[in-house]
């Protein structure tokens, strides 16, 4: 293992901002502050993404305005003989439980409940902790983004399973899975909070950091 | 602190999460480079890593072809049976509204990883050989990293294992060829991203590029 070494002196980290310098996110190359364009992979280079916070608020507020609908109607449709079963997200796995498949039920919840619910919270304490001082380390902030951003995609699981069930209990008669309108506003709902997590700019967090430290070691 | 007036750019590497930057230090092949600061790894190389990424990525393609086409999983339940396969998953939510969600599936689940890999195949080759970059190499690796969360082959692999476990209580489940070729495409698909070193690519299309 390498650790970089610091430009500048070498006990107190200097950001690009500080040295006048900005970094295209997508590829890493350094380029003069004010560069427009990454000439090496033609991302738009933002210092700072100042509109940041904006979008990440407006998919926020669109990811949760579908995560309602997608627990209110029914997920999935199961038609048997004798009867139509209609099933929502928490619904299905209170029914899972009941067949004593606990640890199917709990991977359930965890996918559509837990997650989304985690990840709302996450994304709006991060967002929020930015504009002003928080007391939670910029560490654990850091470390909070990465897990949001990493565990985001897998709340997809419940679409998958309600694909992968209703394609292959196609049974004629005898039975029929079918999709519920839940499944498309879910959907949404998990496309949202990703994109809302990836419109969030994690150097907003070392910032305000930098700012404090500044102020403390200038006095 | 002092500014050198022109700051030596290609002696700096910044930490793309925190910002912080630092004078460059290449690792040694199988070290790593990590942010002092957030601990984000920075450079990964690895010995011949080009050829064995190219290899994953042959094979990826051909296990997604062939686990599109073979038959996935079968049910069969009081002499009934149904067989489906990965495309027919995916074309579950075909009536009405949910139209949307099977376009969406089907990329998640097959295009964006078929697509990742064919990028990941044309930035390379030309790379191993010591040529000058595929003509726009660069976008195609950008947009190969820019689709990279919305590969979700691993995530529909757990899929299948809950959704199998709900169905066998209702009815006997076969597992087709193209459920084993699945299998082995995920665990593919994680070893390939993780040998990957974003940053010697980008290096390497660029240092052909300038001379």
């Amino acid at each position: 293992m390498v650790g970089m070494e610091v430009a500048g002196q070498y006990s107190n980290i200097i950001s690009a901002r500080e040295l006048g310098v900005v970094a295209c996110t997508r590829c890493t190359q350094v380029w003069p502050a004010g560069t427009a364009v990454c000439s090496r992979c033609g991302s738009t280079i933002v210092a700072r993404d100042a509109k940041s916070l904006q979008r990440v608020w407006a998919l926020w507020i669109v990811g949760l305005m579908c995560y309602v609908p997608a627990n209110l109607y029914p997920m999935l449709r199961t038609r048997t003989l004798l009867s139509v079963q209609e099933d929502t997200i928490v619904g299905g796995a209170v029914e899972l439980m009941h067949h004593g498949a606990i640890g199917i039920a709990l991977i359930i919840l965890i996918a559509s409940v837990v997650i989304p619910l985690g990840k709302f919270m996450a994304i709006a304490f991060l967002a929020i902790s930015v504009t002003r001082p928080s007391s939670v380390s910029n560490h654990h902030r850091q470390i909070l983004y990465e897990v949001v951003e990493y565990i985001g995609r897998w709340s997809m699981i419940d679409i998958f399973v309600v694909a992968i069930m209703s394609s292959l209990v196609q049974l004629n008669t005898l039975a029929a899975v079918n999709p519920g309108r839940a499944s498309l506003f879910f959907a949404l709902s998990v496309i949202f909070t990703m994109l809302s997590a990836q419109a969030y700019d994690s150097r907003m967090i070392w910032d305000v950091q930098a700012k404090q430290e500044g102020t403390t070691t200038d006095e | 602190m002092v500014q050198a007036s022109p700051i030596p750019l290609d002696n700096l590497i910044v930490c793309t999460h925190c910002d912080a930057a630092f004078t460059l230090q290449r690792p040694e092949v199988g070290q790593r480079a990590r942010c002092t600061r957030c601990g984000t790894v920075l450079i990964t190389p690895r010995r011949k890593a080009g050829l064995q990424i190219i290899a994953v990525s042959v094979a990826i393609t051909i296990l997604i072809i062939g686990a599109t086409i073979f038959p996935f999983l079968s049910i069969s339940a009081a002499g009934k049976t149904n067989s489906v396969s990965i495309l027919d998953a995916a074309l579950a939510f075909s009536d009405g509204p949910l139209v949307a969600l099977t376009l969406t599936t089907a990329a998640l689940i097959i295009f964006v990883p078929l697509a990742r890999v064919l990028l990941t195949i044309y930035v390379l080759v030309p790379i191993v050989l010591d040529r000058p970059p595929a003509r726009g190499a660069t976008q195609a690796f950008r947009l190969s990293e820019a689709l990279r969360p919305w590969s979700m082959a691993e995530i529909f692999a757990l899929g299948c294992a809950v959704a199998l476990i709900k169905i066998s209580d209702l009815a006997d489940v076969g597992f087709g060829p193209a459920f084993w070729m699945f299998c082995t495409l995920v665990v593919l698909v994680v070893v390939q991203d993780s040998f990957l070193c974003r940053w010697s690519v980008w290096k390497s299309l660029d240092n052909t590029q300038t001379s």
